[in-house]
């Protein structure tokens, strides 16, 4: 186990090295300067600050320069923000994290439930209606879903916020009495499109994973002991039917991230997305190689554990010090 | 309109009475899905073909600029947008554009996913190694940001360059799938047989291995066009992707959801219509699973 960790620890790594390597030159090598925009600089000004924060110098040089600060703990300064790119990234990850917290806790608990529901009740109505509706829901753009719940929720029903992570008057400074009930009534849209979408697809999995357990020997045992139907479902088929959800919750990092970017520019979310977004949008190189550089280790770190959560799950599953882990 | 999904329907009774008689055909449409999925796709690849008959006013035509809005009437089926134009036309237009993408990225996507696949898994050693943790790399990049600095890299992007772009940046799920085929297929006796009469590492693969690799391709391909469709309506509502003016279903989502609060319309039809779309690919692309792969039949 433990060499098996180790190796996957460097594989990881390794990988995380190349999407920063990839990044850092396709974004140097974007046309248009960190000057352009809707304001451009004069071409004399625009010199002299490429020279102040070394952009002048050729590609190479910088990308050397770049690790060597890296390796120091360094990510950067933001000319767009006029702050540390790990400021900035400090700010921003929290944010983007109880987002997908949130979103992953609905995620699992309605698409679970669900999907308890759809197998308990295989091919009669309530499975079929409920399997479509998922279907829907996964079918549908992300960023979609969020505008249409917010055209309901916020601007018809006025249940909830239009957006952003505060309201000025309920909570003026962060340590205000209803700070924490006012950010949670503003992270429940958000979280509840990502959620849902999320959830759908749990819900197929969990059906898909619990009627391929069902037709086991041990579960016809059980069946046969006179066990209640609910008993046998929920305590002797489900232990075995949860392990492919570990893989999805590997999975769910990428589409959380990428959901991410497209949620937090509809509801004006401070996360990390909008921050990459903006910063490719203005050429703010060290603030986009940051940001790829936090994305790729946190869904490589995901897939890491949810192998090793699988491992330690499923004693069938034996790591091996060798070729590829489990 | 009411053209379109009469002949969708007859075709896909027609299709239906045709496949009746093989297994596969009674497979697909068995699924209680199959029939309505195939229904949509052939609605809207039909209005797509037939845009200029279908819709009632050119795609860029403001009607009347000074009253922009217009809610949904008979005159204008789903309302005009904030610039004046009419929804249902702009959406039958955009069925052209969001398909087309979606279908072309997908062919580009297998084809380089599944040459990758092969040889890695045909010739293993080294060159499975390399193209394998090349696959890795793509697979822990968050897509939609290698994109939008993909995007970044032209001032103005040509539609061809994003097709290409959403094309190979969305192939490492498929080459792990066919390598996985390959793998497993290249031990066969058949396989064995072509190489010991003396074919070479091409004819093995093309005529002999991944024929027989189809069925799980052909459901990947079905599936991941509905990515596809939704990467692009994701890059075109950040404003990276189609430009405008040109109707893509995502852009025209990026158009309306500024005035979302006063004109709801003109962001909720394009984003049903993408909705329906994706979901008609995953029935089909379901039934399709079914129907050409029995040994993984859902349950």
């Amino acid at each position: 186990m433990a060499a098996w960790l180790v190796r996957r620890l460097v594989a990881s790594m390794a990988i995380v090295f190349a999407v920063v390597t990839i990044t850092f030159f396709v974004v140097h090598l974007a046309q248009g300067t960190p000057c352009g925009g809707e304001r451009p600089l004069p071409p004399d000004v625009c010199d002299r600050e490429r020279a102040v924060f070394g952009y002048d110098k050729p590609l190479p040089v910088q990308y050397v320069k770049y690790l060597a600060a890296l390796l120091h703990g360094k990510m950067g300064y933001s000319f767009g923000l006029h702050r540390p790119v790990a400021d900035a990234l400090a700010d921003a990850i929290p944010n983007t994290f109880i987002l997908a917290l949130a979103a992953l806790l609905i995620d699992f608990a309605l698409g679970l439930a669900l999907g308890i529901y759809q197998a308990a009740r295989a091919g009669r109505f309530g499975d079929v209606a409920a399997g479509n509706v998922a279907l829907l829901i996964n079918s549908m753009p992300v960023f979609w879903l969020g505008l249409v719940l917010l055209l309901v929720f916020a601007q018809w029903l006025r249940w909830f916020p239009a957006g952003g992570p505060h309201n000025p008057i309920l909570c003026p400074r962060v340590d205000s009495p209803y700070c924490l009930l006012d950010f949670l009534w503003h992270l429940t849209l958000p979280a509840l499109t990502l959620g849902l979408v999320g959830a759908a697809s749990t819900a197929r999995y969990q059906r898909a994973a619990i009627l391929e357990v069902v037709r086991q020997d041990y579960v016809r045992t059980a069946r046969a002991k006179g066990l209640r139907e609910r008993r046998v479902l929920l305590v002797h088929a489900l232990r075995n039917a949860l392990l492919p959800i570990i893989t999805l919750f590997g999975l769910a990092f990428p589409f959380l991230f990428t959901g991410a970017v497209l949620i937090e520019t509809v509801f004006a979310w401070p996360g990390m997305g909008r921050l990459a977004v903006n910063a490719i949008f203005q050429r703010d190189y060290p603030v986009v190689t940051g940001a790829a550089l936090l994305t790729s280790a946190m869904v490589v770190l995901g897939n890491l554990l949810a192998d090793a959560l699988y491992a330690v799950a499923d004693p069938r599953i034996r790591v091996r010090g060798g070729e590829g882990g489990p | 309109m009411g053209g379109a999904a009469g002949l969708a329907l007859g075709v896909v009774a027609a299709l239906r009475r045709r496949v009746r008689a093989t297994a596969p055909g009674r497979r697909f449409f068995r699924h209680p899905t199959a029939g309505p999925g195939l229904f949509v796709l052939t609605f809207f690849v039909t209005i797509a073909i037939a845009a200029p008959v279908v819709a009632p006013y050119p795609p860029y035509y403001q009607i009347d600029i000074e009253h922009p809005d217009h809610p949904p009437s008979a005159q204008f089926l789903l309302g005009t947008d904030p610039l004046s134009r009419d929804v249902w036309s702009r959406v039958v237009y955009g069925a052209r554009v969001s398909l087309g993408i979606g279908a072309v990225a997908m062919l580009v996507a297998v084809t380089v996913g599944t040459a990758v696949g092969a040889v890695a898994g045909y010739f293993r050693r080294w060159v499975d190694t390399a193209l394998m943790r090349l696959v890795d790399v793509g697979l822990a990049m968050p897509r939609i940001f290698v994109l939008l600095m993909a995007v970044a890299l032209w001032e103005h992007i040509a539609l061809w360059v994003l097709v290409l772009l959403i094309g190979l940046t969305g192939w490492f799920g498929t080459s792990r799938l066919v390598r996985a085929e390959v793998l497993s297929l290249r031990e066969r006796e058949f396989v064995a047989a072509a190489r010991a009469l003396g074919a070479g590492a091409g004819r093995v693969i093309f005529r002999h291995v991944l024929p027989n690799a189809a069925a799980p391709i052909i459901v990947s391909a079905a599936l991941g066009i509905g990515h596809m469709m939704l990467l692009e309506a994701g890059l075109s509502f950040l404003g990276m992707g189609v430009p405008s003016p040109t109707p893509s279903w995502g852009n025209m989502i990026a158009d309306g959801w500024h005035k979302m609060a006063v004109a709801w319309w003109s962001a909720t039809f394009p984003g049903l219509a993408i909705s329906l779309v994706v979901m008609a690919l995953n029935a089909v692309g379901d039934a399709l699973r079914d129907a050409l792969d029995p040994r993984r039949e859902t349950v």
